[in-house]
């Protein structure tokens, strides 16, 4: 797994998916959206890029940063204030290269951490509104990114490759953190799963709706696009015939069963309790 | 002398345990998953890390003003609060079902009293499954009912946890606490000195304590650190209903500012206040 | 981390579970419930290896003057004797309060 933290995937698949750079008239250049076929209907795809322009320091290597979370979420608003009477709602589909969340004083100061609750609550309200959201991991989701652009979809699906990486932190970070060298986390992941890197033993939690295998993931070539626009019409017709209106279909897959049986446990005592207090 | 004076408790120095009772009616506390139920960590022990029998969070039902309640209350002490498997479900779980009896026509209330450094990096990729279980709940629940946060304490909030309070309806802060995505060090180590000086602490506090943050309108209501009167924000908030917009709705607002603001030099606090106050709708 | 067990004999009985401390640095956390028989058993986690003597010590001591039957869990993140002495004595008197 390499630790280079660039993001060069997302614009190349954003624009295979659409045929459009996605450039929001008055958005920065960092976020894409834009609206395309998808199957028979409409979609909507979402994506961050780099933007070496960004007039904020800290997001240039497509972070979510301050004005990615709130131009992200007038866009994600706007699709569902369009959407709002029409018995069909239209895909959103969030295409995720983003290395993580800007670290920096001004994102600080502003309060980062509501521009990135701002598009998680789009994102879900979208979810519970009717529109199916699929992620499509092609690269980094690390940390914020993972949280703010993956995580609320009704199913994520990540390409099988090693430069897709989830995870809560970097491993150069988790190890100062932590007070251990990177082989010692390294040891560590053969065991505990969860603190693992690799996107397959990721995939072993049970949160993920499909891990995808493709021949050529820096460069959509037609067939491969062929495959994962298939992918995602059928995690969308999954998404439409799903009633719920949680996240917790994900704790219903043979990984949980394994790596979440905890949480599982807490679920039912949980429902059992409160029912007799 | 005002013959109802009483001594001021402190909030801060209360455990999860004592905060969870504090927020609620005198007498209605009922743990739910409480330490006896020996629901711990599978993955600390695992890792040479001994375990708290309650994963660092209480969750009790009662109720607050009359009305039932669930108070969930992080232990701050414990792991740093960090957010791991077993912590992060009962929260999701409480949230979730506030929700459901919202739905059937008990109107749940629900009060997060934070202390967290962010996810649990033992368990890490579990940890954000489970925080993401925890937002979604959370916006399904702040339909119904506002969800209130209370952060008091000097481990403040951070990373996954401080998004939970960017979605909440309300924040309830201390001048002690902090609120922030990024810890000042993490800054510091990623972004560099010009950023931060993480160990320079009265910027740090000038810049994401719960006076700036009140300031700035990322947290509704400023306490001492009094239990009674903690206690008392919440029941007022509550009393108070729904915000006119939730935080998360004022995007347009927040687009305004940071398009007025100068992004060629630093920034300090002060220069957020002035700009906040210039534009305030 | 070292886990370790103590046995002792007992006589009376706990009126009530109780549950004080927190696994922070320095301290502790002791949840103390009544056992099924008339015997206390103490179980240890501790972060700090090396101190099984001193340990047993501890509550050689402790037992040596409480006699409920008790079934004790111990999560300890390296305290002093003197800490762990005073959040049984807390865990006792929760449980008669």
């Amino acid at each position: 797994m390499s630790e280079c933290k660039t993001a060069k995937r997302g614009r190349a698949w954003f624009e295979a998916l659409t045929g459009k750079d996605g450039k929001m008239p008055d958005g920065p250049g960092s976020l894409m959206v834009a609206e395309a076929a998808l199957g028979n209907e409409p979609a909507i795809f979402v994506g961050l890029a780099p933007d070496p322009n960004s007039r904020f320091p800290r997001a240039r290597n497509a972070e979510v940063g301050l004005e990615e979370g709130f131009y992200g979420t007038r866009a994600l608003r706007q699709v569902m204030a369009e959407d709002a009477d029409k018995p069909v709602k239209r895909p959103i589909i969030s295409v995720v290269d983003s290395i993580c969340q800007a670290y920096g004083r001004r994102e600080e100061l502003v309060g980062i951490h509501i521009a990135a609750a701002a598009i998680i609550a789009a994102f879900a309200e979208a979810r519970m509104a009717g529109h199916p959201v699929i992620a499509l991991i092609v690269g980094r989701a690390v940390s914020g990114s993972f949280l703010t652009l993956c995580a609320q979809a009704n199913h994520m699906i990540a390409f099988d490759d090693p430069e897709v990486l989830i995870h809560a932190m970097y491993q150069d970070a988790a190890a100062r953190i932590t007070k251990r060298t990177v082989e010692e986390l390294n040891k560590l992941a053969e065991e505990i799963v969860p603190m693992a890197y690799d996107i397959r033993s990721f995939n072993k939690l049970g949160g993920l709706y499909r891990l995808m295998q493709v021949a050529n993931p820096d460069a959509p070539c037609p067939q491969t696009l062929a495959e994962v626009k298939d992918a995602l019409i059928q995690a969308i017709a999954d998404a439409r015939q799903s009633s719920r209106d949680d996240l917790f279909d994900r704790l219903e897959t043979e990984g949980a069963k394994t790596y979440r049986a905890q949480s599982i446990k807490v679920r039912d005592m949980m429902i059992e309790q409160w029912n007799q207090a | 002398m005002s013959e109802t004076f009483q001594e001021q408790r402190s909030y801060i120095e209360m455990n999860a345990r004592q905060r969870a009772r504090q927020l609620l009616d005198p007498g209605t506390f009922h743990e739910l998953l409480g330490p006896f139920d020996r629901v711990e960590s599978v993955w600390l022990p695992k890792q040479d890390i001994v375990p708290q029998s309650d994963d660092g969070c209480v969750v009790a039902k009662g109720t607050i003003d009359g009305e039932p309640a669930v108070v969930i209350a992080m232990e701050g002490k414990f792991q740093g609060g960090s957010i791991g498997e077993v912590v992060g479900m009962k929260m999701a779980m409480a949230f979730h079902l506030a929700r459901k009896d919202n739905e059937k026509g008990i109107p749940t209330r629900a009060v997060l009293s934070l202390e967290s450094g962010g996810v649990r990096l033992q368990e890490a990729n579990i940890g954000e499954l489970v925080i993401a279980e925890i937002y979604s709940e959370l916006v399904a629940l702040r339909k119904h009912m506002p969800v209130v946060v209370v952060i008091a304490g000097n481990t403040g909030c951070f990373g996954g946890m401080s998004l939970a309070a960017g979605l909440s309806s309300y924040v309830i802060m201390t001048r002690q606490a902090r609120l922030s995505m990024n810890g000042p060090e993490v800054i510091e180590q990623e972004a560099g000195l010009e950023e931060i000086v993480a160990s320079d602490k009265p910027f740090v506090w000038s810049m994401c304590g719960g006076a700036q943050r009140y300031e700035t309108g990322a947290a509704d209501v400023l306490v001492e650190d009094d239990a009674d009167e903690i206690t008392n924000a919440v029941k007022e908030l509550f009393r108070k209903g729904q915000p006119k917009v939730q935080r998360t709705d004022q995007y347009e607002l927040y687009i305004k500012r940071i398009a007025a603001m100068d992004t060629s030099k630093q920034w300090m606090p002060e220069d957020i206040r002035k700009v906040w106050k210039e534009i305030a709708q | 981390m070292e886990t370790m067990n103590f046995e002792y004999p007992a006589s009376t009985e706990v009126p009530k579970r109780a549950c004080v401390g927190v696994v922070a640095s320095g301290d502790l956390e002791v949840l103390l419930q009544p056992s099924k028989d008339s015997k206390s058993r103490v179980t240890i986690q501790t972060s700090v290896l090396g101190f099984k003597d001193t340990w047993k010590s501890v509550m050689d001591w402790f037992f040596g003057q409480y006699t409920d039957a008790a079934d004790i869990v111990i999560h300890d993140a390296g305290a002093t004797p003197g800490t762990v002495v005073l959040r049984l004595q807390q865990a006792v008197e929760e449980s008669r309060s």
